[in-house]
């Protein structure tokens, strides 16, 4: 008999159950664990107050991240800075602590290595195709796009998943998120996935792990792929994948922490039987012609609420559901944005540049092509964040920060940063941000801080312009 | 985990319905690197009203909360099961939970007892004065009074709150079968294995490269 056609996710969950109970849950086994300083402390008290071992420490990477102040590290002598807030100082010692006590592979605040866990991950090779990888932050959807079951857990999961090694699950049904086409001139990642959660909604994916599919996914790169999954949460859906093909191997292949020799070819022929079956279903899918999507932003408060660069605020009145009329008066009250006003004629007060969305090498040079021989605008406080120590340098032997220091960004050290209100970063109240990042919440960069998603080469735009601009116009061309 | 087979004693007779884990641990409590000490943080705001129940030296330190309907709903924060924990809370009779909480209630060992409202009220009426008992082995919440009410739990809940089996202790049960697996992965996808870098060693304040 032949075996039915699977989907990835239905393979790579199969290949990792230990157990399955008569109810459909499944003891699943996880390959990797990513750990950070916000989540993990409880979970070391609670195996400490049971007398627990980590199973597997080195199925385990630590690294600080999301308060860990984005200034200088290091004092001249290369001593580490203290951090100035007394709580986050306790979580990261937390961390540094835990970490070697219970003999976890751990990522320093000032190591080159270090940066955000969704970046340092697949940098490292870490993340591999094929794998269960966990993390107790809800993006660590990101990690999809090298084909990794990857999904965020919370502090208890952390505990279960440091003791045991798996986790009680049960199955999610699957999706489909095809984007067919080719995408126009000034176009990125960030717009298409910006685009895919306008059609969906943020809760369009409840309950479904999402496969992106479709010739756009395919010839994006890993960074681009890593931008796509990592807002798979905000689409709502616990994961999103990306099946893993020659970009991926030619991306994981040499990376620190990838297998080797023997191993890696013996992983690449077991990666390459992952993709999605031809005749295997979906419990749903959605497709997308990319051509028609332009530079894209957001205009609310939740990431469903997308607008063309080109298009105006919307007049809530004009939305069918109650709910979401009232949703929208309430936003736009928030936001300061009154209907009917042309998204390029909004001012920014601050631009960020950064996050587990966007903060990779692509990312800055996508950003420092439009910065190139410009200006911020007067008033404008722009960031550029790099998403680990790595990028760094990288960006900084192809001279990106001389580029962004020229042009008047702050070129700082690598973090969460303004993502999310928890380190100095932060917007202040009523500030407007064009942000890269991938949550415009109430309050998400700071209280009152409003947000405007945008892709990096957007982020420049406004920095320079001190205003939402058509990245298009300062770039040139109209039609690529 | 401590087994749970009875929870005895005085019980706060709050009965008020919808408290959200807001109100149970505020937000700002967060950023704490312990499960413990937010027993002191817990119910802020109803213990800013001088003369609340939670001060209130005849029921300070009891095992039971008696709440209304909905209890725990808003943000999924574990925090808030940890603030009831911290006081002392070993079980919460209520109407009603939301799913999230109970759930988080039951990976800390704290029973959620749904009972109808009439129940509700009349032990609210006892617990003022006396105390109350939840008895896991018959399932009933009884009284010095002859009250008498039966509830219901998940049948695995309700073993592992009885053996102090919480998840982590179940699965590690499962030993066998997770080596078993183990040493699959071992063979069949070898480049599983990691290496280890500098494990257990603090990496100190300098580059390293
Ligand atoms: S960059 Fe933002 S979204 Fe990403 S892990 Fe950090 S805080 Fe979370």
């Amino acid at each position: 008999m032949a075996s039915r056609p699977l989907t990835l996710y239905e393979k790579i969950w199969a290949a990792h159950v230990v157990e399955r109970r008569d109810d459909g849950t499944c003891l699943l086994y996880i390959d990797r664990h990513l750990v950070h300083e916000v989540t993990s402390p409880q979970a070391f008290a609670g195996l400490r107050a049971a007398g627990r071992k980590v199973r597997r420490p080195d199925l385990t990477l630590a690294v600080p991240d999301h308060n860990l102040p984005t200034s200088a590290r290091v004092d001249a002598a290369g001593r580490l800075l203290p951090v100035a807030d007394a709580e986050s100082a306790a979580q990261l010692d937390a961390l540094r602590r835990n970490t070697a006590d219970f003999g976890i592979d751990y990522i320093d605040a000032a190591a080159p290595e270090q940066g955000i866990v969704h970046v340092v991950g697949p940098e490292q090779g870490f993340t591999l195709p094929g794998t269960t990888l966990v993390c107790g932050d809800s993006h660590t959807s990101a990690h999809g796009a090298l084909g990794a079951l990857a999904f965020g857990i919370g502090t208890s999961e952390v505990e279960h998943v440091l003791a045991t090694q798996t986790l009680l699950l049960t199955p999610s049904k699957t999706m489909e998120v095809r984007v067919d086409g080719t995408l126009g001139f000034g176009v990125s990642a960030k717009d298409v996935i910006l685009a895919i959660i306008g059609k969906i909604g943020a809760a369009g994916g409840t309950g479904h792990v999402i496969e992106y599919t479709g010739e756009v996914i395919r010839a994006l790169s890993i960074e681009g792929r890593l931008t796509i999954a990592n807002m798979s949460i905000e689409g709502g859906a616990r994961a999103g994948l990306v099946a893993p093909d020659e970009t991926t191997f030619a991306y994981v292949a040499g990376r620190p922490m990838a297998p080797k020799g023997a191993d890696w070819a013996q992983a690449v022929d077991w990666w390459r039987t992952l993709g999605t079956d031809p005749a295997a279903a979906f419990d749903k899918r959605v497709m997308l012609d990319a051509t028609h999507i332009a530079p894209t932003l957001t205009w609310g408060t939740s990431p469903e609420d997308v607008v063309p660069i080109t298009g105006h605020v919307p007049d809530p009145e004009s939305f069918a559901d109650p709910a979401k009329r009232a949703a929208a008066r309430k936003s736009l009250d928030y936001m300061g944005l009154s209907a009917g006003t042309a998204m390029q004629d909004v001012g920014v007060d601050y631009v960020f540049i950064g996050s587990c969305t966007n903060s990779r090498i692509e990312d800055l040079r996508a950003a420092a092509r439009v910065a190139a021989d410009r200006h911020v605008a007067n008033g404008v406080r722009a960031l550029v964040v790099p998403g680990s120590g790595l990028v760094k340098r990288q960006a900084e032997a192809e001279g990106l920060d001389r580029v962004f220091i020229d042009a008047g960004f702050e070129w700082r050290e690598p973090g969460c940063s303004m993502c999310l209100a928890m380190n100095p970063d932060k917007v202040p109240p009523g500030a407007r941000c064009a942000s890269t990042s991938n949550r415009n919440f109430v309050g998400r960069q700071g209280p009152g801080a409003r947000t405007h998603l945008v892709s990096p080469a957007m982020a420049a735009a406004a920095a320079i312009t001190g205003r939402l601009t058509d990245v298009r116009e300062l770039i040139g061309g109209g039609v690529s | 985990m401590e087994p749970v087979i009875r929870v005895e004693g005085g019980a706060y007779p709050w009965g008020v319905a919808n408290v959200d884990t807001d109100v149970i641990i505020p937000a700002h409590w967060l950023k704490t690197v312990t499960r413990n000490g937010l027993g002191k943080r817990a119910f802020e705001t109803v213990r800013a009203v001088p003369g609340n129940i939670f001060d209130d030296p005849r029921h300070t330190g009891s095992p039971i909360l008696i709440a209304g309907d909905n209890f725990g709903c808003g943000s999924s924060r574990e925090h808030a099961a940890w603030a009831l924990a911290d006081m002392g809370i070993k079980a919460v009779i209520a109407p009603g939970f939301s799913d999230i909480f109970s759930g988080n209630a039951f990976k800390n060992g704290i029973v959620t007892v749904v009972l109808p409202q009439a129940a509700v009220d009349r032990l609210l009426e006892v617990a003022a004065t006396d105390p109350i008992t939840i008895d896991l082995e018959t399932m009933h919440v009884t009284t010095a009074f002859q009250d008498r009410f039966g509830f219901a739990l998940d049948p695995f809940r309700r073993a592992c709150l009885m053996q102090g089996l919480d998840e982590i202790g179940l699965t590690l049960a499962r030993d066998a079968q997770i080596s078993k697996y183990e040493a699959g992965v071992a063979e069949h996808r070898p480049w599983l294995h990691r290496e280890m870098v500098n494990a257990g060693t603090v990496v100190e304040s300098t580059w390293r490269a």
